[in-house]
């Protein structure tokens, strides 16, 4: 059965198995792969999207799931938020291999979207979801508050 | 003082230490002559040497678009250690180029071009931290050879002495007026005769190299989702195929079943390769789905059943025993009888998972014009294509290997047998090349497939005399060799001693005249490779370790006691004492707050760290946090450099906190992130980098960074608490 959603502000419908994680869907059907695999199974964070605005894990999540609602992946990341965190990111060269920055930034996004100057403590609350094996926490958590500090200005 | 005549990387790596160098020309030459037919020659190497007759750098080493975008072809693959940027850095700074109008993409198939000089030009490959060293001379070359071609032909399109034109920012000026853009005169540039007089620019005229404020060329990619990967590779027709690998290492499929699949939608076929079964569909949710109804009958009478704990009491045992010898000074035994104090400790290290975040993956694709193209994150490229080559039955020079940007890599994807090239060239082989075939692997695949950093025990004797000095040091080391039964083995054991077993301890730089390093190379069924920084991973833990315990038998400052003993090495000195002056080392801190330092130096850079923790009244701890000293010689990209070493102490912290590869009954327990868990962001402390200036030939830092930060935690930990850590992870489940 098809599947009727909102993907990056426009309406489709996915006429994929409504068991498919939404990640498989996105990277396979509609050839968004900016959303990365990198456990499938909710660990990583690598496929981190956002529905209707909370983040959310594409790997965990059937295409059923997201019938009606809005997904959003790293192309289609827009807001005041997300050009924040995407300019810092770019700023203090966050990324090494890169292959875990699109989850982190739609993390990042999602967390600035609700909480506007974060602690160190509410980063790695809202981060350790996302795993980098390069290791470049030290430089995500300077973004986080480089885009925190742009957003107030 | 630096000059131009810089000697080329090669050959001052080659004088330096012969192991390490020697170790890819014998891995490419006896991979080549036994394995796959990929020849080494050595006329092929001296022609590949900077000295070597030009090769026209508009066609090997970068492309001017008509656009006036420059395109660095890559002799390296980048797995997020910034070799790209790198690379664009040494070609724009001698080309005149602006650093907007710099790409990267990687190259393969000339190794005259491309092989990696400092394993002696044989093979393209990247690994041992040697790209900089490798290409640090070419590369510039090549952009100063470019500049010059551009100049020669914008002076004959506008009929002026060559020597009046001015090169800067991507553009050509006369004084009369004349403006060109480097994509205006491309075309004819690549024409004229290569230069065979390159002067390069004198290093205090650099702009680019050394320059902190130069951004990574990947970062907006990176940010926004479009840097392609070998997982986006998307092609007409392409299937997707998911392993079935063997459930013990060492066992064989005999039979497949897949009738239960076929219910599967977008269910193809479930094909037999040499390892493993691969199950292929249209999309990998079919694949995915279709994998979990195959059934495979194994045959597990050859395979390893013997599980962790057993190989640590095996290896406990043979410590006790002599071992083949890597390094003898003086009589170890003889002056430990008359020591004041001897120190005896024994080390466990568990296997390791790479777990790069972009699990393995290739593509393979069969041509109509007969060329089979094999996308992936190409390590060892030439050495790919032979196998691709030969587990495809075409002619080796029908590959074109297509290197992709890699989601990490830490030595898992630099293999002696091309393993995940085999398995994508094997599946689409499998089905009549009637379609490309994408072989994605899954974090369980990834996890439980092998290919670990060996497990270690070490067994450490060490004693000091009435003076505290310590006075005689015998280690031994047990564990797999990662090169025997590899085509690498020729070029890697010496003697009987695989060096990456021991290397970090064989090369102790400490002033200590009986000292003796044995190595037991044992024989076990568990998969295992070199895994970032390799044999430091475990040496620098146990020598740096003990040296803190030889320093505190000795009532002297972990700092001061290391000075003593480094007075013949200035490097280790320097980077030593800035660790130690940029961390306050000797100043008074809180209660229950305590400082460990450790120094090592691997792949001819290196480092020092301070580790602040903080431990609490029921033996937890947190590392909050560690300053970093790195001398890697000329810092090309100082960020890059920071970020190397900000990640290596992130990738070693969390291997050294709670990261293991266990086996029972030689099955490994481990199968994703809940039960391998590297480091996130919750447990990474603090880092400032310092990098020591320097004039010294540019070394490597992609693995330097990762040896010192689990025995200077390990140091600050016994500091606090006055028990020695000797196992790793210091954490268990």
């Amino acid at each position: 059965m098809p599947t009727k959603l909102t993907l990056n502000g426009r309406a489709v419908t996915l006429d994929v198995d409504p068991d498919m994680p939404l990640l498989w869907a996105i990277r396979d059907h509609a050839n968004l792969t900016g959303t990365k695999f990198g456990c499938g199974v909710a660990q990583c964070g690598a496929c981190t999207v956002h529905i209707d605005g909370a983040a959310a894990r594409a790997c965990a999540t059937p295409v059923a799931a997201v019938e009606g609602k809005a997904v959003t992946t790293i192309e289609g990341l827009k807001g005041k938020a997300a050009q924040a965190v995407q300019a810092a990111w770019q700023k203090l060269d966050v990324v090494q291999c890169g292959y875990c920055q699109s989850g982190q930034i739609m993390s990042a996004a999602a967390l600035l979207a609700t909480n506007k100057k974060p602690s160190d403590a509410d980063i790695d609350a809202a981060m350790a979801g996302n795993l980098c094996r390069c290791a470049t926490y030290v430089r995500i958590r300077a973004a986080i508050h480089d885009a925190a500090k742009t957003m107030g200005a | 003082m630096l000059s131009n005549s810089l000697p080329a990387p090669v050959r001052h790596l080659a004088a330096d230490e012969p192991s390490r160098r020697s170790f890819m020309i014998g891995a490419a030459a006896v991979a080549g002559g036994l394995a796959v037919g990929f020849r080494p020659d050595a006329a092929a190497a001296q022609a590949a040497a900077p000295a070597a007759p030009a090769l026209n750098p508009l066609q090997a080493y970068l492309r001017i678009g008509a656009d006036n975008s420059v395109t660095v072809l890559s002799a390296h693959m980048d797995m997020g250690q910034g070799i790209y940027h790198g690379l664009a850095t040494l070609v724009a700074e001698e080309l005149g180029a602006d650093m907007a109008q710099m790409k990267v993409e990687g190259a393969s198939g000339d190794v005259k071009a491309y092989g990696n000089l400092a394993w002696g030009g044989f093979a393209q490959g990247t690994g041992g931290s040697t790209a900089i060293a490798s290409s640090f001379e070419r590369y510039r070359r090549a952009g100063a050879a470019a500049r010059l071609m551009l100049v020669n032909a914008a002076a004959a399109a506008w009929n002026v002495p060559a020597g009046e034109i001015k090169v800067a920012k991507g553009k050509l000026t006369h004084a009369s007026g004349k403006l060109a853009t480097f994509g205006q005169v491309a075309a004819k540039a690549a024409t004229l005769p290569v230069p065979t007089e390159i002067t390069l620019k004198d290093p205090k005229d650099w702009t680019l190299i050394g320059n902190p404020a130069v951004k990574r060329l990947d970062s907006r990619a990176k940010t926004t989702g479009k840097q392609p990967y070998t997982i986006d590779v998307k092609l007409p027709g392409m299937l997707t195929a998911v392993m079935l690998h063997p459930p013990l290492f060492g066992a064989v499929a005999k039979s497949i079943d897949a009738s239960k699949a076929k219910s599967v939608k977008g269910f193809v076929s479930a094909v037999m390769t040499p390892r493993g079964v691969a199950v292929v569909g249209k999309d990998m949710w079919s694949a995915l789905q279709a994998r979990d109804r195959v059934a495979v009958t194994w045959d597990d009478a050859q395979a390893e059943k013997r599980g962790s704990a057993e190989l640590v009491a095996e290896y406990t045992a043979l410590a006790a025993k002599p071992g083949t010898v890597a390094r003898k000074d003086g009589d170890a035994e003889g002056a430990f009888a008359g020591a004041a104090k001897v120190i005896e400790a024994t080390y466990a290290f568990p296997y390791l998972a790479h777990a790069a975040m972009e699990p393995l993956n290739a593509v393979a694709r069969m041509n109509k014009d007969g060329t089979l193209e094999v996308w992936g994150g190409h390590q060892i490229p030439d050495l790919y294509a032979a196998i691709a080559a030969k587990v495809a039955g075409v002619a080796p020079d029908k590959v074109r290997m297509r290197t992709m940007m890699t989601g990490g890599g830490f030595g898992r994807r630099a293999v002696a047998d091309g393993d995940i090239v085999v398995e994508a060239v094997a599946v689409a082989k499998a089905l009549g090349w009637k379609a490309p075939v994408k072989v994605q692997w899954t974090r369980e695949n990834d996890m439980q497939a092998g290919r670990y950093r060996p497990l270690y025990v070490h067994a450490v004797k060490a004693a000091i005399d009435a003076a505290g000095n310590p006075v005689a040091w015998s280690q031994r080391i047990v564990g797999q060799s990662i090169a025997a039964g590899t085509p690498f083995e020729g070029g890697l054991v010496k003697n009987g001693v695989d060096g990456t077993s021991v290397e970090g301890a064989s090369n102790l730089p400490y002033a200590i005249p009986n000292l003796t390093v044995e190595l037991h190379t044992t024989k076990v069924g568990v998969p295992i490779l070199w895994w970032r920084s390799v044999g430091s991973t475990h040496t620098a833990f146990s020598t740096e370790t003990m040296l803190d315990e030889l320093a505190k038998a000795a009532g002297k400052d972990p700092v001061e006691y290391r000075r003593a003993l480094l007075a013949k090495h200035p490097r280790h000195l320097g980077v030593l004492n800035l660790a130690a002056e940029k961390a306050g080392w000797g100043k008074p801190l809180p209660a229950g707050k305590a400082r460990g330092i450790a120094v090592h130096e691997s792949f001819h850079s290196y480092v020092a760290q301070v580790a602040e923790v903080t431990v609490d009244a029921k033996g937890g701890f947190t590392v909050d946090r560690v300053i970093c000293a790195v001398d890697c010689g000329i810092a090309i990209n100082p960020d890059v450099i920071k970020a190397q070493m900000e990640g290596g102490i992130g990738f070693g912290l969390g291997a050294a906190l709670a990261e293991a590869i266990t086996l029972e009954k030689g099955r490994v327990q481990q199968s994703n992130f809940h039960d391998y868990t590297p480091l996130r962001i919750d447990r990474m402390p603090k880092v400032e980098v310092h990098i020591v200036p320097s004039t010294a030939a540019p070394t490597g830092v992609g693995e330097p960074g990762v040896p010192p930060i689990a025995p200077a935690v390990a140091n600050a930990l016994f500091a606090a608490t006055g028990k020695p850590v000797r196992s790793l992870p210091f954490l268990t489940a």
